[in-house]
């Protein structure tokens, strides 16, 4: 006796429990908490953020204890939330050359003003895993220490404003100077996305693009899929005040302070019909820590501007702005991904009728086709 | 008699390096005009200029419409130019693989010319594209295969054929015989020939081969470096090349 | 659920869904590009579908969600419950007295009015995205009218299998302009879409909004000599006996043992209610005392 399917709602709320029991774990431990997010797994808030479009280290470490550590859905939970926000309006744009930098480093100048500030990097740690890290001990300080050491705030004051390495490539025109200009740049999240974007609208794009899909877009242009010979220009760490103009106010006010991670690439340019032999730049910007991201962020951006420096196209899929900016969104990309495990069955099932027709009619051609063959012996016989 | 084409001081550059320049002539219904030269002569930057596919810094190019008369194809809008593009200009891409859609059968390819024009009948188009299998000596049997499945001869031949279904009323041939074994070539040749008089079409053929115009061309433009350095029938202009280099292209010719 | 506006989204999201609505009804068939808002469900599950329903939906409507014709498959309970939360409207499975259907995969059964709305989810927009991908191109394509290529496609179709082989999202021309896929319906329900109601269309992650307004010409693409046929499995419901329905087959023993039902619940119910017996149904009394 059959009995159509009932009862998705009591699975639903089944499911949502057993949820909630696995991502708690063991409750014999103690349950993480946000602080312990922020301030142990930066990078990975760092990345949430970036991605999820919202700078609120407390909101990512949320979303990331929330989501058990699965960054996607930790991102999807940020952009869910943020989309709910108001508006206020737009901040002033940060001026990066006033961040103050914990980290700053050119690939192309030995020395320059400012020096090279190596600052928090895994550049030349050697990758070995820390057994001392295992170890349970306990190295927590309380208040009293914690004041006097003020490791953290200190680098962050000692360091001042480092003018941008392009600059002095510029002073001598030596590197394609960027069109400045006030229009005020189209907003991905408020304006559906058309083709052809402008350029700060990929830029957008790429910085919340997924940076597995970011990072190897930007390897396939150093394997020879759109080459742009990059070189890091400049890549710097550190905070950047925001401002905000308040009509009410008639001046700009500070409304906070961001972490972000910005790479200039020098990019060899032997030059085209429309542009002088000069050295072409990339630009990525992120949120927080996340030079890996920055720089691919770069070199895509590169392969991208093809068209506005008279380049070929040679068909390159990181040249193809149509094809990076529809695919390099993790959340669109998931969520279409994984929609194909709700059920399916109408389409399925017209597909299967679809199926049983042309066999039938198949067949019925192949028997026909056989009998025919099969006439003269049969006659013989 | 009106032209069919008439195309004025054509002239394009890529950046500093001269693509073609200085281009006119008019090319009447029924004619079949030639261009000749070298790799690099221009041929090619000037028949895409004429088609549509590259944009000239200057020049006009006036296709007589069955509408509107005489229209600048360069001014028309997109729209327009698309339709036209695919009623009554054709184009015979040097490379099969350009013109056709490699991975839909023979009869799709040429069906969809027709369907792009609103043909709705499936068994009609289905005979229209037999028929024109059989013009261009491809057997029927073939009609579902893809023409990856199809040697180069036969797929330059089914291009021919996909172009000339919807009877165009002036087409594009670059190098159409290029690339292929000399047989294979002598025999599309001869195709194009009994196709071009029987459908008394008009046509713009590059080549670099002087045979293929000596067989096609009622008359002859011959390009270097860009410009047009001698033109006229035919046959006079290789039976008495009045230029160095057209006497020097018509003789290197002879000696083969 | 205090801390969301009324149906979730903010009054300004929706007045700009409600703009490009109004658009798509302008123009039928037209995809009409709006700037979908990340909801609290991912792209893929109707993000599209609940953000055009949040736009429409009035406090005094009454509210029905199916997946696959059934109001109790898993999303269409997390999309009703999505609502009855942020909108506290009304909700129901009789197909007669909702105001606003939100639909995944099927048009319900029973005659639709011009007091309804009818709200599809859909994956993907674009009838021409499989021939070709590239948006620049397809949506040139549109505006042009350029059909050639998709007419190659049941031309291939035809030539192959002897018969026009797409089953579901199969494409219509809508008021003889725009060619429009009508999201993965089975193509037994085409016929349908010329209706009294309105029709409306939503892909969030595509960021497309379309429309069909009521009594629009809906009609399937096809050749004069190979016309469009609504196809169904063979068969009649087990439960309430209708042969004239969409069915979903079902394997009921492990010998592959099958039989058909209403794939849309609500229309198999009320016909079962109404006296209606398939062949393998026991009356309703006795199988909710089963159950």
């Amino acid at each position: 006796m059959y009995v159509a399917v009932k009862g998705g709602e009591r699975a639903i709320d089944a499911a949502h429990e057993w949820l909630s029991e696995e991502r708690r774990g063991d409750r014999r431990l103690p349950a993480m908490s946000l602080n312990q997010i922020i301030e142990q797994l930066s990078l990975t808030v760092a990345r949430v953020m970036a991605e999820g479009s919202l700078y609120d280290q407390e909101l990512a470490a949320l979303a990331i204890k929330q989501s058990r550590g699965d960054l996607i859905e930790a991102i999807f939970l940020m952009r869910a939330y943020r989309t709910t926000l108001p508006r206020f309006g737009y901040s002033n744009p940060i001026d990066t050359g006033k961040m103050s930098c914990i980290r700053r480093i050119s690939a192309t100048f030995k020395d320059a003003p400012g020096g090279q500030i190596l600052g928090p990097t895994f550049d030349y740690t050697h990758r070995l895993l820390d057994f001392k890290l295992a170890a349970e001990g306990d190295d927590q300080l309380s208040d009293d220490e914690y004041d006097t050491l003020k490791v953290h705030h200190e680098v962050h004051e000692q360091s001042k404003e480092i003018p941008h390495i392009t600059e002095f490539l510029n002073k001598d025109g030596l590197i394609q100077a960027e069109v400045e200009s006030d229009t005020t740049p189209d907003d991905l999240t408020r304006e559906p996305l058309e083709l052809p974007a402008s350029r700060a609208l990929r830029l957008q794009a790429l910085t919340r693009g997924d940076e597995g899909f970011v990072l190897g877009l930007a390897y396939s242009t150093q394997r020879g899929y759109a080459r742009n010979h990059a070189f890091v220009g400049e890549l710097r760490i550190g905070y950047c005040d925001v401002e905000m103009d308040i009509p009410e106010l008639g001046f700009s006010i500070d409304i906070g302070e961001i972490q972000v991670t910005e790479c200039e690439t020098v990019n060899q340019f032997k030059g085209s019909k429309k542009e002088p032999p000069q050295f072409t730049r990339g630009y990525g910007l992120v949120f927080g820590q996340s030079e890996r991201k920055a720089i691919s962020m770069a070199l895509v951006d590169r392969a991208m501007r093809w068209k506005e420096l008279g380049e070929d196209f040679v068909g390159a899929p990181a040249q193809d702005e149509e094809f990076v900016l529809y695919h390099c969104d993790n959340i669109q990309a998931t969520g279409f991904l994984e929609h194909i495990k709700l059920p399916h069955y109408v389409d399925f099932q017209s597909e299967l009728e679809l199926i049983r027709k042309i066999r039938k009619e198949a067949l019925a051609h192949q028997e026909a086709a056989k009998s025919e063959d099969n006439q003269p012996l049969e006659a013989a016989e | 008699m009106t032209p069919l084409l008439q195309v004025n001081n054509i002239e394009k550059n890529y950046g500093a390096r001269l693509g073609c320049k200085d281009v006119s002539f008019d090319l009447y219904p029924g004619e079949v005009m030639g261009i000749v030269g070298e790799s690099g002569s221009g041929k090619s930057t000037l028949l895409n200029c004429l088609a549509g596919h590259l944009e000239p810094d200057t020049g006009e190019v006036l296709f007589n419409t069955r509408i509107e008369g005489m229209r600048d194809t360069l001014k028309m809008s997109e729209p327009e130019r698309r339709m036209l593009a695919r009623t009554d200009w054709a184009f015979v891409h040097q490379n099969a693989r350009d013109g056709l859609r490699m991975g839909i059968s023979a009869g799709g390819n040429m069906g969809e010319r027709l369907m792009a024009v609103g043909d709705r009948h499936y068994g009609q188009i289905r005979t229209q594209a037999t028929e024109w299998l059989e013009k261009v000596e491809i057997s029927e049997e073939r009609i579902d295969d893809r023409p990856s499945a199809f040697s180069g001869g036969m797929q330059q031949r089914l291009q021919i054929a996909r172009n000339l279904i919807t009877g165009p009323r002036l087409v594009f041939m670059d190098e159409p015989t290029g690339g292929l074994d000399v047989s294979v070539q002598a025999r599309l040749l001869d195709l194009i020939r009994s196709l071009v008089r029987e459908l008394g079409l008009s046509a713009i053929i590059v080549t670099h081969d002087l045979a293929v115009v000596r067989l096609l061309a009622d008359r002859l433009m011959v390009m270097k470096s860009g410009h047009v350095v001698e033109s006229g029938l035919t046959d006079q202009v290789l039976d008495d090349p009045q230029d160095a280099y057209t006497q020097l292209l018509v003789s290197s010719v002879l000696q083969v | 659920m205090s801390e969301y506006n009324f149906a979730y989204l903010d009054e300004q999201t929706k007045r700009m869904i409600r703009r490009a609505i109004l658009k798509g009804l302008a123009i039928p068939g037209y995809q009409v590009p709006f700037a979908s808002r990340e909801m609290p469900m991912p792209y893929g599950w109707g993000t599209g579908g609940v953000q055009v329903s949040a736009a429409c939906l009035m406090p005094e409507d009454v509210l029905k969600v199916i997946d696959q014709g059934a109001d109790d498959t898993n999303n269409a309970v997390s999309i009703r419950k999505f609502f009855e939360k942020t909108a506290n409207v009304e909700t129901t499975a009789a197909t007669s007295e909702a105001t606003l259907i939100q639909t995944r995969h099927r048009i319900p059964e029973e005659d639709l009015t011009e007091d309804q709305i009818l709200v599809y989810q859909v994956p993907i927009p674009e009838p021409l995205r499989f021939l070709e991908p590239r948006e620049t191109e397809t949506r040139k394509m549109h505006a042009l009218e350029e059909y050639g290529l998709m007419y190659v496609k049941l031309y291939e179709d035809i030539s192959q299998h002897g018969q026009i082989a797409t089953s579901y999202s199969y494409p219509l021309k809508i008021e003889g302009r725009y060619v429009m896929d009508p999201s993965p319906i089975p193509k037994f329900d085409n016929p349908k879409m010329e209706m009294s109601a309105i029709q409306l269309f939503g892909a969030g992650r595509e960021q497309r909004i379309y429309a069909v307004p009521p009594y629009t010409k809906a009609v399937s693409l096809d050749f004069e000599d190979y016309p469009f046929e609504a196809m169904k499995a063979d068969g009649c419901c087990a439960l309430c006996g209708a042969d004239h329905t969409y069915l979903d087959e079902v394997i009921i023993d492990d010998d592959g043992g099958r039989m058909f039902v209403c794939s849309d619940t609500d229309y198999c119910e009320s016909r079962r209610a109404a006296g209606h017996v398939g062949a393998q149904a026991t009356p309703q009394n006795q199988e909710a005392a089963a159950s």
